[in-house]
């Protein structure tokens, strides 16, 4: 197939629309502009409603009215618009409707800056809303990852009636990259889809075939929802999914998601020309996180971990600690606030590591 | 091998168009990663402007780069604010019609392409960079000649076909610019 070269928020949302998304909804941000602005003009080519929300609270409730009528349905935002997706989310996660949408990071807290960062990381995988829900949260971090995740994640979504979140960040969706595109789901195959739904939607079907996606219920029925929704996030362990590169090895491992991970990869390749055993164990989903790739790892042999992300101070290290339990020393490569990763600041921090445990 | 390159200037000097076109050239026409990063401000013309492109045959890490291989400039605050980034070795490329090409290090080379000038005398100043481009390619070979004419080609000459002659003249005055510096 031939390549193309796109920017990160256009493959998203062009990889949307050829896996079946007819609806979307947002409300403008930087750095994730080019996604409603694609959408925009995309849509109505193929049939689609595109809407322009009057503010991010509007738009991810437009998302969950979407969804609950078995239409693919996605929104996108930036950090502190996130922050606003807060209720919406965990009203469609208690609702357990298969909602998409996309964080394109920046700086924070709050508006902080309109540069990349990574900044959202806990926000994402452990509380996108109230309530203790959980999601499968897809981390790419080339061009073509994004457009790969996006169009798995409606799969993900409807095969367990719950929201997924793509976690990128402002480099990914600015940046251009050569991908190739998926097929476009013919109008037959998103007619099949809305319709296979038909029975788990509030509306746009026949009123015997409805049923009612409440986003919560009073008595014990709350109770019986969380069991219900705890006993699916039990069967994630399927969807753990690792990158595991040059570890077999390895004496310092490095763990970073998305663009932090991709700059860590040529590091370990500059580490390991210099004599230094390094590998690279990157999370690509951070939820279900990937506890076992880094609790089983032989700490015979492993003498120090190295956690690289762009946030300040650093969050994937709760999960990273949480699988090593104390084994090795887990040390910090940090920017944030819209200031980049970059090689030779990896570089300078695992060197460092290195002089401390090899 | 892994060529970066960053390129500088004014906005409305073709900073970014020279980006894309380099960056959709290599996509198009060769199998190497390519990246392309932009970075502007708030402002459009008059602002600055710089972007990022890396071309591989192997896996690209950072789409931005703390050091690069290559540098263009087309203004002096660029000058003054890049060329730090510019490897011990890597090439820099002037618009000495309002940068100043003496610079207080040895250990690069310069190429010097006055294409304010230039660009004036061949009677459209916007071809500015286009000529940088040429004078770029002639110099690193980093993708071949034909494909960044067969790309400026597909983008100029869609939308404004009357503007080909001109920017296909301005790519190859500034190749056998770039083509003589290297010998």
């Amino acid at each position: 197939m031939a390549r193309i070269f796109m920017k990160g928020c256009e493959a998203i949302a062009e990889a949307a629309v050829r896996a079946g998304c007819r609806f979307f909804a947002g409300y403008p941000i930087t750095p994730q502009n080019e996604i409603p602005e694609y959408m925009a003009r995309r849509l109505p080519e193929v049939g689609g409603v595109f809407v322009q929300g009057e503010s991010e609270i509007a738009s991810v409730n437009m998302l969950y009215g979407a969804s609950s009528t078995g239409t693919r349905s996605m929104s996108s935002s930036s950090s502190t618009g996130i922050s606003l997706y807060s209720e919406g989310i965990a009203a469609c996660a208690s609702a357990r409707l298969p909602a998409v949408y996309v964080n394109v990071m920046r700086g924070g807290p709050a508006l902080g800056a309109i540069q990349p960062a990574q900044q959202d990381y806990l926000q994402a995988t452990k509380a996108s809303g109230n309530g203790g829900f959980r999601m499968i949260v897809q981390a790419p971090s080339t061009v073509q990852e994004c457009v790969d995740m996006v169009y798995e994640a409606f799969d993900l979504a409807e095969r367990d009636d719950n929201p997924v979140l793509i976690l990128a960040d402002g480099v990914l969706g600015t940046m251009m990259e050569p991908v190739e595109l998926p097929e476009m789901k013919s109008d037959e195959e998103v007619k099949a889809l809305k319709q296979a739904r038909r029975h788990k939607s509030v509306c746009g079907h026949p009123a015997e075939e409805r049923v009612l996606a409440e986003p919560g219920s009073v008595g014990t029925g709350q109770e019986a929802r969380n069991i219900a929704a705890a006993e699916m996030y039990k069967t994630w362990d399927k969807d753990v999914k690792v990158e595991e590169f040059m570890t077999d090895d390895a004496e310092l491992i490095l763990a970073a998601y998305g663009i932090s991970a991709r700059i860590a990869k040529t590091a370990v390749k500059a580490l390991r020309e210099q004599g230094i055993k390094a590998g690279l164990i990157r999370p690509v989903r951070v939820s279900p996180f990937p506890y076992d790739a880094f609790g089983s790892l032989d700490f015979g042999r492993v003498k120090g971990i190295l956690d690289i992300e762009m946030s300040i101070p650093a969050q994937m290290v709760w999960d990273v600690e949480y699988a090593v339990r104390g084994r090795c020393p887990i040390r910090e490569c940090l920017r944030s606030g819209g200031q980049l990763m970059t090689k030779e600041k990896v570089m300078e921090e695992a060197l460092k590591l290195a002089e401390e445990v090899l | 091998m892994e060529r970066d390159l960053i390129v500088a200037g004014f906005g409305g000097q073709g900073v970014m168009m020279l980006g894309t076109l380099l960056a959709q050239a290599t996509c198009d026409s060769t199998d190497k990663n390519v990246t392309y990063f932009p970075s502007y401000g708030a402002e459009m013309r008059g602002g600055t402007a710089n972007c990022y492109v890396a071309i591989s045959d192997e896996e690209i890490g950072a789409p931005v780069m703390e050091t690069v291989s290559d540098l263009i400039v087309f203004n002096q605050p660029s000058l003054d604010r890049f060329l730090e980034k510019l490897a011990p070795g890597g090439a820099l490329f002037v618009n000495t019609s309002i940068a100043d090409p003496k610079i207080d290090r040895d250990d690069v080379n310069v190429v010097e392409v006055p294409v304010t000038e230039m660009a004036i005398e061949m009677g459209n100043p916007k071809v500015l960079n286009i000529i940088m481009l040429g004078a770029f390619i002639g110099y690193t070979e980093v993708v071949s000649k034909d494909v960044v004419l067969q790309e400026i080609k597909n983008k100029i000459g869609a939308k404004k076909p009357e503007l080909l002659p001109l920017n296909e003249e301005a790519f190859e005055k500034g190749f056998a610019i770039g083509s003589a510096a290297k010998n």
